[in-house]
Formats: structure tokens, sequence, C-alpha cells
């Protein structure tokens, strides 16, 4: 059996593969954060939050109201990206002139407010989530046995990050989006809405965070904390791949699953720091990030 | 006048009533509670231990009417520091007599140290290190619930003996993490099995997708999880994931029903755990957790073994107090290493001279959903293991106070 470094060839292969696939779901969490903090220049501290609320509500309509996960998929999403967009509506708007701090208190804050929330009603030991009955099983690869979920998560992942990027970068909704955020004024004087442009952008930032957790919902803990983990790896993502790239950020998720993925195979201990030691040697390089744009 | 006043002054204190008899410190007994309130771990002890303490405190007062009984909570978001600085608060400030400390090891280890620099007696219930009674015991340390050592006597020894004789670790990388491990190990390899291999996995890690392909490539019989919470949540969720179980058997080194209610009984069914205590293993540990949840938010919960312990031992102590006459800290815990404990937590119980409270520890095996008769209804008793077996024995024990 011919081994690298060690380990047989067709193990390896299988944790590069898995890092893909972990990657794919990295790249859906980051774009909501890249849309927003890339296009609106907002830090988005409560991203973790939108994601948990997402989870949650997948919960929350199999348990209350008998909606599984295909329902949820739609409107776990939508719910949430209303409460985006009456947040920024109601209160993030106001700080748009100051500081970016100011910003990142806001949402700070509201996280902690949610979080508990949630916390206050559910505890923290988490929901029981079933796997859905199609997605049930796994497929053998010869190398490997890849569940049928993750290869699922992974086609909804690509094909959103996709259409997203196709959307913000080739269409002209896009560009006018993005000429409204990097020239508010002028954008205005064209008789484009920016303040709700931007409204609609941040709810669909928030859409996608619940999104990628109502696919995480059968495979991870749903709990009210559960997006506190994520939330600072999926921050090193984006500013690994750069504030303003939205392609950036999906190549970037891709990359750190692959990296991580070997990383638990090589030193297990180091998994959860690797991305803070890439994120720093990539600042120390090229600090606007790989895909940047110098601003 | 003054004949009068004379004798209303005698009918006042024959009113008084039984706790002028006892010599307490301020005429009250006060206990303080810091546990985990928040975090991770809130749900096994938190603010159900301070009602079950709560309701100790309460049985007490009944049967001993005239006695002033104080309790003070805290939340220490399982950090040492907060844990040590409320204890030492305390403890200057309003005079507790008993300290009670709740989940998270590092913290009951830091507020260890401040009880017995006051000289008062500190219980710890819900911190899992067997280093509290081994290298870090102190006159004044309880450790009433469980420890590191006996969940890995019970649980390792067990499956080794069922024929799972090959292990693999999946190990959250800290100390408590790797303590257990080290404690599975030693009880594997004593009783004949073997360890293939094992991976160390960041704390809070969510995705352990990778680390159950190693699992698998090692060709281990059985898989344990040398971890808690959160953590032997997810790993759970990607061996079910990733057809790990069909394979292997889990081992929940650290695994407490209410870990079962949030994974749900199809995806736990048939693995093993070790529990202090089961709210269903006898009518009056039922007949407890039946009033327990009453005086809880939520009425269908049932108790942890760790909200039982809270109850069991502040209802000990309160019995000590009032054998030795006084709330002074050396004769309370003189007073505790004498009793025999039974009541609805444990039977034949003792409190050792390291500390540790020895009593009989259950070896469970999670039900099927077919076996499960009701709501809570989760976990079989394999095996009653007793005390003496299952917690450290004194001439393997580094405690100073144990003598050769």
């Amino acid at each position: 059996m011919t081994m690298i470094f060690g380990i047989p060839v067709a193990a390896l292969a299988a944790q590069v593969l898995l890092g893909l696939v972990n990657g794919s779901f990295y790249a859906l969490l980051s774009l909501g954060l890249a849309v927003i903090f890339g296009m609106l220049n907002i830090i988005n501290f409560s991203h973790g939050a939108l994601y948990m609320m997402g989870a949650m509500l997948a919960w929350i309509g199999s348990e209350y109201f008998g909606l599984g996960y295909w329902p949820m998929m739609i409107l776990a999403p939508l719910l949430v990206g209303i409460f985006g967009m009456l947040f920024e509506r109601l209160l993030l708007r106001h700080l748009y002139g100051l500081d970016h701090l100011y910003g990142l208190l806001l949402t700070f804050g509201a996280t902690l407010l949610i979080e508990g929330i949630f916390r206050s009603f559910y505890g923290v030991s988490g929901q029981p989530y079933p796997m859905p009955q199609l997605l049930r099983g796994s497929a053998d690869l010869g190398f490997m046995v890849l569940p049928i979920y993750r290869a699922w998560v992974v086609a909804v992942s690509l094909v959103v990050c996709l259409a997203t990027w196709f959307f913000i970068e080739r269409t002209s909704l896009g560009a006018k989006l993005r000429a409204g955020t990097e020239n508010a004024p002028l954008t205005k004087a064209f008789g484009i809405n920016v303040p709700r442009m931007i409204t609609l952008t941040y709810g669909f930032g928030a859409a996608l965070a619940a999104l990628a957790g109502v696919l995480a919902a059968p495979v991870l803990q749903v709990q009210p904390l559960m997006g506190s983990h994520l939330i600072i790896v999926v921050f090193a993502v984006v500013v690994i791949g750069g504030m303003g790239s939205i392609a950036g950020s999906i190549a970037t998720g891709l990359l750190l699953g692959v990296v991580e993925g070997l990383t638990k195979v090589f030193y297990p201990q180091a998994s959860s720091t690797v991305v803070f030691v890439v994120m720093a040697l990539v600042l120390l390089v090229r600090p606007s990030g790989l895909f940047g744009r110098e601003q | 006048m003054k004949a009068k006043a004379f004798l209303l002054g005698i009918l006042a204190s024959g009113l008084v009533g039984g706790a002028q008899a006892q010599k307490l410190s301020d005429n009250a007994v006060r206990i303080g509670f810091i546990t985990d309130m928040s975090g991770v771990y809130a749900d096994l002890d938190g603010a159900g231990g301070a009602t079950a303490i709560q309701m100790a405190i309460d049985d007490f007062k009944a049967k001993n009417p005239g006695w002033t009984i104080e309790l003070f909570t805290a939340d220490h978001q399982n950090k040492a520091d907060i844990a040590s600085a409320k204890a030492r608060e305390w403890f200057d400030q309003k005079n507790i007599d008993l300290l009670v400390g709740g989940t998270n090891s590092a913290t009951s280890l830091a507020m260890k140290t401040v009880a017995a620099e006051k000289k008062k007696p500190f219980i710890s219930i819900g911190a899992g290190t067997s280093a509290l009674t081994n290298e870090e015991c102190t006159p004044y340390t309880v450790h009433y619930a469980y420890d590191t050592y006996a969940l890995a006597t019970a649980t390792g020894g067990a499956a080794v003996r069922a024929g799972y004789k090959t292990w693999f670790f999946l190990t959250a990388d800290y100390a408590f993490g790797k303590a257990l491990e080290s404690d599975t190990t030693a009880v594997v390899l004593a009783s004949g099995g073997k360890v293939l291999g094992d991976v160390k996995v960041p704390l809070n890690a969510s995705d352990f997708s990778s680390f159950m392909l190693q699992a698998q490539a090692s060709g281990a019989q059985i898989l344990g999880l040398a971890n808690a919470g959160g953590d032997t949540i997810n790993s759970i969720k990607a061996a079910n994931e990733f057809g790990v179980t069909k394979t292997m058997k889990l081992a929940g080194l650290l695994m407490t029903i209410i870990d079962i209610n949030s994974l749900g009984l199809p995806l736990t069914q048939g693995m093993y755990l070790t529990e202090a205590w089961n709210w269903n293993q006898s009518d009056d540990a039922r007949a407890w957790a039946q009033r327990w949840a009453q005086r809880t938010s939520e009425k269908a919960k049932k108790p942890s073994y760790l909200h039982a312990a809270d109850y069991s031992a502040v209802t000990q102590y309160l019995l000590a107090v009032k054998a030795a006459g006084t709330d002074e800290g050396d004769a309370v815990m003189a007073q505790l290493k004498k009793t025999r404990i039974n009541d609805m937590f444990a039977k034949n119980g003792y409190i050792r001279v390291d500390g540790r409270m020895v009593h009989d520890m259950l070896l469970e095996q999670v039900k099927t959903p077919q076996e499960s008769k009701e709501p809570w209804d989760y976990v079989k008793v394999v095996e009653v293991v007793p005390g003496d077996k299952a917690f450290r024995p004194l001439s393997d024990s580094k405690c100073p106070l144990v003598k050769r």
C-alpha cells in the first residue's frame, strides 16, 4: 500500500475529499458575511446568531408545526431574512455615518440578546434533529464511504455560492448594488434607491446564514450557542479571502476546508488554530487578502 | 413591672427553639453555590442544581424549625478566576459556612484552594477530575458525585468484559479529556484489552467527520468518546452519519440522560455509559425526581445525577452540622467523615479520609426506542459497580492525608 508521510494514499484522498466537502460548507457560511462585510462594510458580528436562528427555526418548525426539513429550507431563511431587514432598518441604519466599531458593538450586543433569549427558552444542551429520510445512507466511492447528506451539502453550497457570485458580479442589479456601496451619493443621483438596496442586501446575507443553519441542523448540535463557535473562523475566512471579494471567500472556504482536513490527519490538535495561522501569514504577505482589492 | 418583663423574657427565649442549642456562627448556616449557569454545562447542573439545594434546605427546615439557613448562588461562566473571586468574596463578606462547587474541573480546583485557606468545607459535585481527592486533596474538600477514575473503571472495564477488547479514543485535547483517556486506557489494558490508537481533538470542534474516518480506519471494536457536552453530542451525530455505529460500538465516557435527550434514542441506542444515579432507579429516586420537576419551570423534565447529588450533599452537610452541634469547619468535616450515607442518592455511601464520597456507580446501556416506556426512560442498568471497586483505592492515592 503506497504511503505519503505514513498515511495510506486512499486514506489521504478520503480526507482531502472530506476537506472539500466541509470547505463548501464554510464557503456557504462565509458567503453571507462576505456579502454584508464586503458590500456594506458592516462588521456583522450577529452572523453566527442568524445561523443559529436558521437551525433553531428548522427545529421549531418540525417540533411545533410538523414542518419537515424541505419546507423549512425555504421558510427559515425567509423568516431570518425578514428579521435581518427589520434589524437593519430600525437599528443598524443609524450607525452608517459613524466609526465601524459602533456597528460591531451593536451586532455583538444583538448576538448576546438573541442567544440569551433562545437559551432561556431551550437551555444549552441542544435539540434532536433527525436526518431527512431522502438524504440518509451513504455512497461507496471505493476509497471511502461518503454520506449522501454531505454530498447534498456540497451541491447546495456550490449552487448557492455560484448563483450569488453571478448575481453580484455579472448582473446589472448586482452592479447597481456594488455602485451603491462604493459611492452612494453618486448612485443616488442616478435615481437608484440605495437605502432600500442596502436593507435587501442585509436581509439576503442574513438569509444565507440561516440557510447554512438549516443545512447544519441534521449533522451538528442544534443549540443556542452553536453560532458562537463558528463565527470567528468565518471572519477569518472572509479576511483571508479579501474583504471586497465574493469569489475570494468562496475559494478560501474550500481552501480552508482542505487545509483543516489535512491538519486533522497529521496534527489534529492544531486543527482549530490552523485557520488563524494561515490568516496571519496571508495578512503579512498580502494585507488586502488573497483576492481582495487594494482600498 | 420588672417581674412581668422577666417572665416575658423567659417566654421569648423559650420560643426561639432548638437552634439555640447549636453554636452556629451568626446563628445561621450560610451556603454558597457556584456553578455554570449559562454555558455548555448549564443543563447538567446550573439553575436546576440551585433548585435541588433549596429543596434540601426546605426539607431540613421542615423537620428543624427555628434554623436560619441561607443560600447564595452565582454563575462562574466556566472561568476559574471568577469562581475563586466569588468564593473569596462570600467567605470574607457573607461568612458562608459551606461552598458547593458545580460543573467544570478547573473552577473546582480553584475553589477548593480558597475553602482550604478559610478552613471551611467545600463539596464539589459537578467537577470530574479525580485529582481533587488525589494530589490536589485538602482536609476540607469532599468530592461527592463521581470522578473520571470511576467513569473509566466502570465503562471501560465493563466494555472489555462484554467482548469489546480493541479501543480507539476520540479525546478532547485538554486536561479533562486526557485524564479520562489515560484512566480508561489503564483499565482497558489491565482487563486484557488493547488501545489501537487515539486522536486529540480541540475543545468545541464542531465537525468530527475527519476523525470518524480515522476511527474507522483503525479497525477497533469500540470508539471511546473521551469528551463531554457538545463535543460528545457532535461526535455521536457524526458517528451515525458516517456509519461508524454499524461497525463499532460507542462508549460515552462522560454522558448523562440530558445528552441522550438532546440526541434522541435512535442515535444513542446500545451505547454504554456510567452514571452516579438515575431517576428511575428506585421508588425514592422517582418520588424525588417528581418533586424536583414540580419546582422547576419545565414540569416534564427529569433531573440529572448532579441535581440529585446537590440535594443529597447539602442534606448530609446540614445533618452533620446538627450532629456536631456547630458549623465550625473542622468539626463538621470530622462528622462528615464519620457518617454512613443512606438516602435516595446513595446507599452505604461514606466519605473517605481523602474526601472521596464512595458509593455504588451504575453501568448503564441506552435503550432502543421500543424498549423505552415513557418520556426520559432512556437507560437500563447493566451492572451496579460497588463503590470500593469503582473509585481509586487508597493504596494508589497520592493524597498526603492518606496515612501509609
